[in-house]
């Protein structure tokens, strides 16, 4: 790609040699851009010699003649002008908008006021509408609680076993690693004031009011919530919940109604398995940490806990469940249009979900304890 | 110019566990031709486009594109081969977080270090060139009609100003009309780009119109010719695709045969 410039009688001559392409684009610009026009009247561009001229390289030509143009220099060609240039005349000229496309959105009042009114009022019609899913579901759950079969028991089945057995090692993982957080630590603690047997009363109440519930339902809020929420919402993006309900079909009977029932028999039965670990595992500990024999590790284990104390954290997981999926299917369903909203809505849905089981383990914790449980 | 195909598929087999999907099959394109891929449902048409755009490796066979095998070159050593050609998925395949704009000059940006200004430029020059008004430009995927965005996508393929266009079912989906000057938008672009294009497409009426040549599927193998000749081929498969009832009326409209039956 070159452009070899001589001097004329009345001006210059150009001529253009080699392959115009977009990958020379920027030199071509660049020793276009070189070519002093002070005083030059006429300008012939000799194209004679011209290898290949594609869009691009067309288009830096176009600019510097149209350059040329408006300084009242006449430009002539030898050997014709170059269909492409006539082909970008041609589109620019057809068609209509503006010559360039708006950049971005269209500005709206600024200002703080504005901002945060705007957030406020997105954020009440959240509720809202999420308060409006919420029953939805459950009038769904009513109706089709009158027969079997729309209830969907094979699909609630996949579910259950999607969200919970699929699950049960990491539950039970996490129920291990926390017994051996709360053991080690209070272990060392309570030996130094010679009271070493209460590390059981520590590792069983924790573990079976609190902690067996509270993290399996943070680990299945990750996989749950994430996953509800990517299913539904590459089924929005692919139109497949706009045929469902084309075809007559309710949406929340197939797809929501299922995986909430699904995911709240699944919490409630890992959360056992997680207690059942969390209380292996502090046998285990206590055996190696404390030297503390099974026989009497178990029959402390009969006295520290309230008869209660099993079934305060077990009534929590239902209670966890429906949150968890409740915030998964919801964005699920509102993802509209691009990959990237399906990637924002998943995020809000694991966040939230996680925020709302920390914010309802809360509320029990208060209400559990005014009613002196 | 040398004298050798832009696109020479030899002996390609591709195969699925025990289903085989082509058998031996050659293909050529030369320059400057609209070559049309046709096919029954399921006679792997779409895995043909795969294998010659390197996303599917062959069991066996060569895919020589501008002379150079793709099935023996390396990531590195395709990334030219690729900038070269530009592809229109059916779907569009649109990346639907970008607008228009955004999508036209993605290659432009991976490819090439260009000033933004002079970006916006020449990716509108392509979205004006397909016939897409300036407006749409700002849109994003899922803002445009099906049209829309079948024209969008062939402005992305246009991006880094190919001379090799590939097509997959590009007139699926649309209405008569907007399928017709579809096609005019493909020989526009053809003439006035100087471009080959590889187009897969189930339309009689656009196979008549746009077509120099025509690769027929059948039997794992592929028949070729020029859109004249091969409708008198005396395989079963391609006499009821060119004679059956549709065909009749595209051949009559397009003037090709005798439009009655069999035989020119």
């Amino acid at each position: 790609m070159t452009v070899d410039v001589r001097r004329t009688a009345n001006g210059l001559q150009l001529d253009l040699t080699g392959e115009w392409g977009l990958h020379e684009l920027e030199a071509a610009r660049r020793q276009l851009a070189g070519i002093d026009l002070k005083g030059v009247r006429e300008l012939a561009v000799n194209t004679q010699g011209l290898g290949a001229l594609d869009l691009s390289g067309a288009w830096a030509l176009r600019q510097f003649l149209q350059g040329a143009r408006t300084a009242g220099v006449e430009v002539s060609f030898q050997g014709g002008e170059p269909d492409q240039l006539r082909l970008i005349d041609d589109t620019l000229k057809a068609g209509s908008g503006s010559p360039l496309p708006p950049g971005g959105p269209p500005a709206g009042e600024a200002g703080l006021l504005h901002d945060i009114g705007h957030f406020a009022v997105r954020a009440a019609n959240d509720w809202i509408e999420s308060l409006a899913f919420l029953g939805r579901t459950f009038l769904t759950l009513f109706a089709s609680l009158r027969s079997l079969r729309r209830l969907r028991p094979v699909s609630v089945a996949r579910h259950v076993y999607d969200t919970g057995i699929t699950a049960v090692p990491i539950a039970a993982l996490i129920a291990f690693l926390v017994t051996v957080i709360v053991a080690y630590l209070s272990a060392h603690e309570l030996r130094g004031l010679g009271v070493d047997i209460y590390v059981v009363d520590l590792v069983t109440i924790g573990v079976l009011r609190e902690l067996g519930v509270l993290l399996t339902a943070i680990i299945t809020a990750g996989r749950s919530a994430s996953s509800y929420a990517a299913e539904l919402g590459s089924m929005q993006l692919n139109d497949e919940v706009d045929a469902l309900t084309a075809s007559g079909v309710d949406p929340f009977e197939v797809l929501i109604v299922p995986r909430v029932l699904g995911f709240m028999i699944a919490l409630p039965l890992l959360t056992i398995i997680a207690d059942l670990v969390g209380l292996a595992g502090g046998a285990l500990l206590c055996r190696v940490l404390l030297d503390m024999p099974l026989t009497q590790y178990v029959s402390r284990v009969d006295e520290s806990i309230a008869p209660t104390t099993f079934w305060v954290g077990i009534l929590k997981a239902p209670v966890f469940a429906l949150l968890i999926a409740l915030a998964g299917c919801y964005r699920g369903m509102q993802v509209r249009g691009s990959a990237r909203e399906l990637g924002h809505k998943v995020t809000v849905a694991v966040v939230q979900a996680i925020f709302l089981v920390i914010l309802a383990d809360a509320l029990f914790a208060v209400l559990f304890l005014k009613l002196d449980i | 110019m040398a004298q050798y195909p832009v696109i020479e598929v030899s002996g390609l087999v591709n195969r699925f566990g025990s289903q085989v999907v082509h058998d031996g099959l050659d293909m050529e394109v030369w320059r400057d031709e609209v070559f049309g891929i046709v096919g029954g449902s399921g006679s792997g048409k779409s895995v043909l486009l795969r294998s010659i755009l390197g996303l599917q490796p062959p069991a066996a066979g060569t895919v020589r594109i501008e002379g150079q095998d793709i099935t023996r070159l390396s990531e590195v050593q395709l990334r030219p081969i690729k900038a070269s050609y530009g592809v229109a998925f059916q779907s569009g395949a649109l990346y639907s977080g970008l607008t228009v704009l955004q999508n036209v000059q993605l290659p432009m940006i991976e490819y090439l270090d260009l000033e933004e200004s002079l970006l916006d430029e020449l990716a509108l020059l392509k979205i004006r060139l397909v016939g897409l008004d300036a407006d749409a430009a700002g849109k994003l995927p899922a803002e445009l009609s099906g049209g829309m965005v079948k024209r969008a996508a062939i402005a992305r393929a246009l991006a880094l100003d190919p001379t090799l266009l590939f097509l997959d079912e590009p007139t699926s989906g649309l209405d008569p009309v907007s399928a017709t000057a579809f096609d005019e938008l493909v020989l526009f672009l053809q003439k006035q780009l100087k471009l080959t294009i590889v187009m897969i497409t189930h339309d009689l009426d656009s196979i008549f119109r746009t077509c120099n040549r025509v690769g027929v599927i059948v039997d794992r193998r592929m028949e070729s010719d020029t859109v004249e000749r091969i409708v008198d081929h005396p395989n079963r498969w391609i006499q009821e695709y060119f004679h059956g009832e549709r065909a009749r009326g595209a051949r009559i409209a397009a003037g090709v045969g005798d439009g009655a039956g069999h035989g020119a």
